[in-house]
Parts: C-alpha cells; sequence; structure tokens
C-alpha cells in the first residue's frame, strides 16, 4: 500500500465514466478518462459548457462519483466512498473555490473560513488562530468580522480562498473562480493562485477563458466527456497592472 | 463537531430572524402555556371540592335505622329506631375496617343568650363525632366521654350560632345558654367550616353529649335506641365499600334477620357523592388538557412547516456545508437541534406564561393555586418531542440534499 501510494500521482483518474439517466435517455458526460496530477501542478481544464468538465470536477471534488472507473487520490481509492466516506475526504484533502464564492450570509469572514475547521473537529480556539492566519495570508487581516454584503466580489473570492487554504488540503479545485469578476480582479485572483502555487500546492482550475487558462503550467482541454489535448506551457505571470493604468 | 457547537449554531441562526423564529415557537409557547394553566385550573378546581367534602368529613358513612310498617303504609328510614346504643358500640369496637363511629341525633330549636335568641340545629352526640365529621375546636375543648355518661350540660358552639347570641369575634367559652330553658355551659367553640355541599352552614350548630340532649331536649326517652343516624368513619385502608358491608352483616346478625327478611336499617355511603363529584371535575380537567395538548401538536406541525421553508432557503448554505466535509449526519443534527431549540424555547416561555396565567385565575376564582412540578416537566418535555418530532422531516430532508444541485440552486 505504501509503497503503490509513492509511486502514485497525487490523483489518478483510470477509465472514470459518467452517465446520467434522465428516464430512458442515457447521456454520458464522461468516457474513459484517464488523467494524472502530480503534486505541486496547477493544472486548468478548459471546454465549452456541456463538455464535461463540469462533471469531471464533482469527480475531482468527490462531490459526486463515477459510474465506472477508479479514481485514486493520494493513493486512496475514492470513488467508491460512500456519503460519509466523501464528506472526510473533502473535509481533509480538499479545498473548494466556486464561481459565485458560495460564502455564508449574515457570517463573518472569520467564521466562513472556519467552516471546514468546524466539520473537521479543530477546537474553537484553534480555529480561530487557524482562520485568522488564512485570511491573513489572501491580505484580508483587516476584515475578519466583515460580513460578504460588506466585502468586494474579489474580495468575498479571497474569502472563498482563504476556507479552502484553511485545513491545508492536499488538492485546491476552482470552478470558474473568475466568472463572477472583472478582468482586473479577475488577474488579483490568478496572481494569488500562482503565489499558492509556488508555495507547492497543488490546483486544478475550470475555465473556459483561455487567457485564464494561460496563467497555469498545463491546460488540459475536455470535449464530448474526452480529454483531447494535455499541455504543459511556461505559465504567463500574472502581473496586475498599476491602477493608473487600468483606469486611463 | 460535537452538541455544544451545534446548539450554538443553531442559537445563532434562529437569532438571525428573531421574529420569524418567534412566531415559529408562538404554537408551542401557546400550547405548553395552554396545558399548565388547564392543570393548574383542574387542580384548583378539585382541590376546592375536595376541601367541602373534606369539611363533610372523610370516608363517612350514615347508617339510619328502618322503616315502620304499620298496616301498608311504610314510612321512610327512620321513622322507626332500629338502632341501639349497643349496636353502635358494637360497630365502634367490633369492625377493624371501621375507625370511629358516633350518633346523630338533631332538633331545630331556640337557644337563648342574656339577651338574644337564635334558632339552631343541636345535635347529641360522643366525642368521636368531632372526628368522625372533621370538627376541629377553636377556642375551649370537646365534651369528652366522662360528660356523656354523666350527662352534663355542656355545649360546644358553632361560629355563626357565637356571631347571632353575642357578635362576630367573641370567646363565648364560660357563657351560659338556655336551650329549651335548661341551661348549658359553653366550654368550647368550633372552628369555622364553611358550607356543605347542599349549601347547609355548617357552623350554625350546637353539638351537646348524647345523653344531655336525650334526657334534657327529647320529650320522650327511648331508653336503649338511638333516635337519630350514626355518623361511621370507615378506616382509609379498608375504604367505605368494606366497611358499608361489615356493618350490614354485623347488624343483620344483631337484629337476628332471617335470610328472607330485609335489612331493617341503611347505610349509606357519602364516599360516593364525593366520589362522583370529584370524577365531574377530574374529566373536565382531562377535557382542557387534551384541548391544549392538541394545541401543542398544531404548534409543533408550525415548527415543521417553518423548518421546511427554512431548508429550501438555506439549500446552498447546506451546499457549501456539505462541500467543506459537512456528513449527512452533521447536517441532520443542526436542523433537528434548531427544530428543538425552538420548540424548548417555546415551551420555556409558555410554561411562565402557563404559571402567570394560572396565577391569575387561581385569584379570580379563591382557588388555591397549585402547580404540580411533573406537569411542567412534561410539558416542556412533550414540547421537546414534538420539535425532534416535527423537526426530523425537514432535518433529514436537508441532510439528503445532493451537494451538486444545493450548491447550484438559486
Amino acid at each position: 500500500m505504501n509503497g503503490q501510494r509513492q509511486q502514485m500521482p497525487l490523483i489518478a483518474l483510470r477509465g472514470v465514466s459518467k452517465i446520467y439517466r434522465t428516464g430512458d435517455v442515457e447521456v454520458a458526460a464522461l468516457r474513459g478518462v484517464d488523467f494524472n496530477v502530480e503534486p505541486g501542478e496547477f493544472v486548468a481544464i478548459m471546454g465549452s459548457s456541456g463538455s464535461g468538465k463540469s462533471t469531471l470536477m464533482n469527480i475531482l471534488g468527490c462531490l459526486d462519483r463515477p459510474t465506472s472507473g477508479q479514481y485514486f487520490l493520494d493513493g486512496q481509492d475514492v470513488s467508491r466512498l460512500d456519503r460519509n466516506g466523501l464528506a472526510i475526504v473533502r473535509n481533509r484533502m480538499l479545498g473548494f473555490v466556486f464561481q459565485s464564492f458560495n460564502l455564508l450570509a449574515r457570517t463573518s469572514a472569520l467564521e466562513n473560513v472556519e467552516l471546514p475547521l468546524l466539520y473537521a473537529g479543530v477546537p474553537a480556539r484553534e480555529r480561530k488562530r487557524r482562520a485568522r492566519e488564512a485570511l491573513e495570508r489572501v491580505g484580508l487581516g483587516a476584515r475578519l468580522e466583515h460580513h460578504p454584503r460588506q466585502l468586494s466580489g474579489g474580495q468575498q473570492q479571497r474569502v472563498a480562498i482563504a476556507r479552502a487554504l484553511v485545513s491545508q488540503p492536499r488538492v485546491i479545485l476552482a470552478d470558474e473562480p473568475t466568472g463572477n469578476l472583472d478582468s482586473r480582479t479577475s488577474i488579483e485572483v490568478m496572481a494569488l493562485f500562482q503565489e499558492l502555487r509556488h508555495e507547492g500546492i497543488t490546483l486544478v482550475l475550470v475555465t473556459h477563458e483561455s487567457d485564464i487558462a494561460s496563467h497555469a503550467g498545463r491546460v488540459v482541454v475536455v470535449r464530448d466527456g474526452r480529454i483531447i489535448s494535455d499541455k504543459r506551457q511556461q505559465p504567463v505571470p500574472a502581473e496586475v497592472p498599476p491602477l493608473e493604468e487600468a483606469v486611463s | 463537531m460535537n452538541v455544544l457547537e451545534t446548539m450554538s449554531l443553531a442559537v445563532r441562526s434562529l437569532l438571525r430572524s428573531k421574529m420569524r423564529s418567534f412566531l415559529t415557537a408562538l404554537g408551542i409557547i401557546i400550547g405548553v402555556g395552554a396545558v399548565i394553566a388547564m392543570v393548574a385550573i383542574g387542580d384548583g378546581a378539585r382541590a376546592s371540592v375536595q376541601k367541602v367534602f373534606d369539611a363533610m368529613g372523610t370516608h363517612m358513612l350514615i347508617v339510619m335505622s328502618g322503616s315502620t310498617n304499620s298496616g301498608g303504609a311504610r314510612g321512610g328510614f327512620g321513622s322507626q329506631p332500629t338502632l341501639t346504643w349497643d349496636d353502635l358500640e358494637a360497630i365502634r369496637t367490633q369492625l377493624p375496617s371501621v375507625r370511629a363511629a358516633a350518633p346523630e341525633m338533631r332538633t331545630n330549636t331556640q337557644v337563648f343568650s342574656e339577651d338574644q335568641n337564635w334558632t339552631t340545629s343541636v345535635t347529641g352526640t360522643t366525642p368521636d363525632y368531632f372526628d368522625v365529621r372533621g370538627w376541629s375546636i377553636a377556642t375551649g375543648r370537646r365534651f369528652t366521654e366522662a360528660d356523656v355518661e354523666a350527662g352534663t350540660k355542656v355545649a360546644v358552639i358553632g361560629q355563626t350560632v357565637v356571631e347571632k347570641l353575642y357578635g362576630a369575634g367573641f370567646d363565648p367559652v364560660g357563657q351560659v345558654i338556655r336551650i329549651k330553658k335548661t341551661p348549658f355551659t359553653i366550654i368550647g367553640m368550633t372552628a369555622r367550616k364553611g358550607q356543605s355541599p347542599m349549601g347547609q352552614d355548617y357552623d350554625d350548630s350546637i353539638l351537646v353529649p348524647a345523653t344531655t340532649f336525650q334526657r334534657q331536649l327529647q320529650s320522650q326517652s327511648l331508653g336503649k335506641y338511638i333516635t337519630g343516624v350514626l355518623n361511621v368513619q370507615a378506616d382509609a385502608s379498608a375504604g367505605t365499600a368494606k366497611a358499608r358491608e361489615d356493618i350490614s352483616t354485623l347488624l343483620r346478625e344483631r337484629h337476628r334477620l332471617g335470610e328472607n327478611t330485609p335489612d331493617d336499617f341503611d347505610v349509606r355511603d357519602l364516599s360516593e357523592l364525593a366520589n362522583s363529584r370529584q370524577q365531574s371535575t377530574e374529566t373536565l380537567s382531562l377535557l382542557l388538557a387534551s384541548i391544549a395538548a392538541v394545541s401543542l401538536v398544531v404548534g409543533g406541525i408550525g415548527i415543521m412547516n417553518i423548518m421546511l421553508v427554512s431548508v429550501t432557503e438555506r439549500t446552498r448554505e447546506i451546499g457549501v456545508r456539505v462541500a467543506v466535509g459537512a456528513r449527512p449526519r452533521d447536517i441532520l443534527a443542526q436542523f433537528l437541534i434548531e427544530a428543538l431549540t425552538l420548540a424548548l424555547l417555546g415551551g420555556l416561555i409558555g410554561a411562565a406564561v402557563g404559571l402567570g396565567v394560572a396565577r391569575v385565575l387561581a385569584n379570580q376564582f379563591q382557588w388555591p393555586l397549585l402547580i404540580r412540578p411533573e406537569v411542567i416537566l412534561i410539558a416542556l418535555g412533550f414540547s421537546a418531542l414534538v420539535g425532534v418530532g416535527f423537526g426530523l422531516y425537514p432535518a433529514r430532508k436537508a441532510s439528503q440534499l445532493d451537494p451538486i444541485d444545493a450548491l447550484r440552486y438559486e
């Protein structure tokens, strides 16, 4: 088991298929996908809507189980776990960043970031400390008690990234993280991702925008439930233009 | 996540919409309040009925002598004395199911103090009568067996009579009154008892020793016969039914009645009357409490309704919680504890309201305020049960949500 773990990549999909049934109609969202992610990689998954990239993301995020095939996360086959088992995997090994931020309304930034630790059973004091550190890490140390409504879109997404970081997961999964942001804040968020990548955090990002994908070190394109291309590239540094230039 | 954290989570989420939480709990508040108030009212009513019957004497039986039958015209019970002093003595001493027995011979007559007169009921009896009828003495003393044997002219007097002859608040002990021209020395005054279940004033009476009564106040003496009824107190553990049977058997034996001869006496069980009164108040309070319990259930349905709305509204929140690692049972616990907290808080407020209402009503009706702690505990327990019962379905629904759908929910 240990030997196998050392040989295996962090994420390994083996012939993963997902078939949805609506009445008599079967729709194959994924058709035998093989896919590896090594520790420390920054992977962008691209594809148009209906390509199966969201399904792939849901399976990678242990929110859904493949119809067939295997999914090894850090050497553990998670494709046959029940709801409780998946919840524990999500809690311990994965961090999520969503397009629509998905922060709890009328709840402070700090409490939002504490949420994964709450379900991990971390004691209150340590929870607060780690949540504060995570918020400081994304540059929101001064807004701990702000509620989502009091924060801008970019700030809300950074709270969400802090929430994904706080449990020190093996992989952060970001589903169109810049979809609801303007181009300037998008670049800010991508810059933050690149910083995290330099710290050795593994990132998988789903997007349909090629300029967003250009910040990743590897781009995987999905179409009709299959991976049609998988290229490593030199990531474009996400440099935020100074504010004056952006305005002029 | 432990229970305390889940509870604080629940309280915080309830506090986020205070008005809604209050309105949701209102059904439970009214239900619990109604149950507690209704039970208190029932208990108060029962206690006041009990007081009336206690004044009459507890576990009371009345033995009446037989009827005359002269030329086909039959008199009522008591028209022919058949009970003797020896019968009384036998009932008193031979029956373990009888605690005490005393004769009761009555006459209505005019009594005189030095400057007033009043017509009242004079009863000739023995010291046992005070126990059987539950008379206590306010001032002075009872008369004794020795008084009965000697036929002394002493009287124990009720407070209404004292009021009429001497004025309220007067201590009559030592005064002399004349009853049918015979002077009696007052040796005691009874404590106030109030009205009988039939509305007759217990305190408007004078008690004198039975022998004195027969010698001084009755026109003709009947010797061995008692010209009145016997008051018998049954032993509490044996019960009145047993005592009644024993007395019948004993008297039939003593009167040498053959198998086909009807009784020449009648034993009446007064506790039957008390029981039927008691039962009707119990039925009433049971009815009130069940109506109140229905409102508790309605309150529970209110909680279920709002919890279902809440689950739908918070679908995304549930999705987020599940995505970051909440297990189905964490979500279940969160919503269940929210429902439970609502119900329990409602129950506590309701208990306070119920106690307040019970107090006001007790004042209004001059009842004793009786609050049984177990009623409050049962009401709270029941509201907790309602919370869990009606919270279970919404909470289960929340815990079964698919995280992908929940996160996409608009």
